[in-house]
């Protein structure tokens, strides 16, 4: 009996102890949530920040893209990730829970599709093909390489890809099918890119596509397919090409959304600013490619001047836009 | 003769299928026994280089080599206390009201059944509970608080059960010497039933640690798949967790933070064997010296 009171007891003691710590003070916190692509960026700024403000408190989820604007359109985050333009969708949610926001574009990400690296025929691929492959209507159908090109190999295709709630998803639909969203939906998904990248690496006749930092890091278990586009020469899939904007059409612009409400807060202000200022150092770190200086004294701007909507009027994933028209489309305002 | 031999053989059969079983269940236990040893050393082998006092005592970082484990480790330990706290007397009480006072009708069958159900469901589903009751409807967002009530929604079919059984175990003869000596239920519950059961519901509260260490399903649903550079100050506090941790780190494309994940594995293996060793430490203890008082 006494070791049950003990117990009791000290399970009070515990609980009062618990609740003691609990403190109701307001504390200085930026919350931010939304696209894993944008996570390592966005988790290397607020790694930073915190080491010089020490008394302002950042976390970043991962909820995808979308995932992520569902929460910043309800207000509970003060700023969202995305792999892509917001959606009309999107902009009218936003609305109807009387929520503004700033679009600052912070890096630039590109696609790979990759392939066994013991798959030597493919020497590139072009956008038309590729469409061939991942449209819906070839949903069903086992699609072999000699469908593709004659003379590849005649075993059937085996796809790998990233599943609905990815802004990458979103954007590879976009600009190989011609709709986001619109794909064949019999391929093997996961959010998680190494499963992609194991299940690539083990498959001869796979093929496969997600963002570029994760072939980077895998570049002896897989082949990066070069794209062509009309008569262009095939461009493989590099951070320079990127950069020079012949990367076409998987090079996409990453951003982040800051909500107008939360920038009326000191430490989202701070925040911001601390992003914008060094994001060319620690995007290039993190394995993205960094906007021109200009874009990023453009952005800044641009938040300063606390001017709000999306300059890509809620068409969602965008293709084809090259640095420089971000330029252009940020001196606009 | 012919009898005798019939036996015989009849004997020689049982005993080969008796040896058959045997293997079969010996090779059930080794099958099981080498996947899970194979795991921990896989984990061992990868983690135990990244394993020092730095990485025990670090914030998440982009660097792998500087990334550590703090805010995750102490976020479980609070979380799981919290679940505790929340869960246990919850748990007992409704143990003891469906084992001692419910009368044996369809309600409290009812109750049985859908407690039954319960420990069956996927621990996801409490985790779009927690997220639309806690975090959104009584707006406690994505605090410890949240992250504590809907693990301790999850464990209190574990710890319901696991105590009923162990109130259900006790002699009914315990039971009717105290209420003859004049007793009421509740005397007799708190003075003499409840001090024998208790070893018996700390099992219970064992499984329940061990669960709550473990679940990373329903905490990723509440949002808690987070960067969290810092410690939680109150309950309200954003809070990673070892499991959402390792979860990040397997994600990464980088192989160094493949290496941080299997490191965290460790050290949540670790915490969890700690915490059973010491449940079962104190299980003991009590078993000793319930039963030289009650009999």
């Amino acid at each position: 009996m006494r070791a049950l009171r003990k117990t009791v007891l000290a399970l009070v003691m515990a609980g009062i102890l618990a609740f003691s710590t609990c403190a109701f003070a307001i504390e200085k916190l930026v919350q931010i949530d939304g696209s894993s692509t944008v996570y390592p960026i966005t988790e290397a700024i607020a790694e930073e920040f915190q080491k010089v403000y020490k008394d302002i408190k950042v976390t970043v989820g991962i909820s995808g893209t979308g995932g992520g604007f569902k929460r910043f359109v309800r207000g509970e985050t003060d700023i969202n990730n995305a792999s892509r333009p917001i959606k009309a969708s999107e902009i009218e949610a936003c609305q109807a829970n009387g929520i503004e926001f700033i679009e600052l574009p912070v890096a630039f990400d590109a696609l790979a599709v990759v392939v066994n690296k013991e798959n030597d025929r493919v020497d590139y691929l072009t956008v038309a093909e590729l469409k061939k492959i991942w449209e819906p209507e070839a949903q069903g159908k086992s699609l072999k390489w000699s469908d593709i090109r004659p003379g590849w190999p005649d075993k059937p295709i085996t796809l790998f890809g990233p599943g609905v709630d990815s802004g990458t998803f979103d954007y590879f639909t976009e600009a190989i099918v011609g709709e986001s969203g619109k794909s064949r939906g019999d391929y093997v998904a996961s959010e998680d890119d190494n499963v992609l990248v194991q299940g690539v690496s083990q498959d001869k006749y796979a093929l496969g596509y997600f963002g570029l930092a994760y072939y980077l890091e895998n570049q002896d278990l897989l082949k990066a397919v070069p794209i062509k586009v009309g008569d262009k020469e095939p461009v493989p899939p590099t951070p320079e090409n990127v950069e020079n904007g012949t990367y076409q059409p998987l090079s996409r612009p990453l951003f982040i959304y800051v909500s107008l409400k939360s920038a009326e807060r000191d430490e989202v202000v701070k925040f911001v600013e601390f992003y914008l200022q060094n994001a060319a150092d620690l995007v290039q770190e993190v394995g993205y490619v960094p906007l021109p200086k200009r874009a990023y004294e453009l952005a800044l701007e641009r938040f300063n001047k606390r001017i709000t909507g999306s300059i890509f009027g809620g068409h969602g994933a965008t293709v084809g836009v090259s640095i420089e028209e971000i330029l252009e489309k940020e001196k606009e305002l | 003769m012919k009898r005798g031999l019939q036996t015989d053989a009849l004997l020689v059969g049982k005993r080969r299928r008796e040896k058959v079983f045997l293997v079969l269940a010996a090779s059930a236990l080794l099958f099981s026994l080498v996947i899970l040893f194979a795991l921990i050393i896989d984990a061992f082998l990868d983690g135990l280089p990244r394993l020092n006092i730095k990485f025990l005592t670090s914030f998440p970082s982009r660097r792998p080599e500087e990334a550590g484990i703090l805010p995750a480790m102490v976020g479980s330990i609070y979380v799981t206390t919290l679940t505790i706290l929340f869960a246990v007397p919850l748990g007992i009480g409704g143990a003891i009201y469906l084992e001692v006072y419910a009368p044996k009708n369809r309600v409290s069958s009812l109750i049985e059944t859908s407690i039954a159900t319960l420990g069956g469901v996927p621990s996801i589903i409490y985790g779009m509970l927690g997220l639309e009751l806690f975090a959104r409807a009584l707006q406690l967002g994505r605090s410890l608080l949240t992250g504590a009530l809907t693990l301790a929604l999850l464990v209190l079919p574990i710890i319901i059960v696991a105590a009923r059984e162990s109130l259900r175990a006790i002699p009914q003869s315990l039971w009717e010497a105290a209420l003859a000596l004049g007793a009421t239920r509740w005397q007799a519950l708190r003075d003499q039933v409840l001090p024998v059961a208790f070893p018996g519901i700390l099992t219970g509260i064992i499984l329940t640690v061990s669960r709550a260490i473990g679940e990373a399903a329903p905490l990723i649903m509440i949002g808690a798949l987070t960067y969290v550079a810092f410690l939680p100050d109150s309950i309200l506090s954003p809070f990673t967790t070892l499991p959402i941790q390792i979860f990040n780190w397997v994600s990464r494309p980088q192989k160094a933070f493949h290496a941080n994940a299997a490191a965290g594995i460790i050290v949540l293996l670790a915490i969890t064997l700690t915490l059973n060793a010491l449940s079962i430490f104190l299980r003991s203890r009590l078993e000793k010296r319930s039963s030289s008082k009650a009999f």
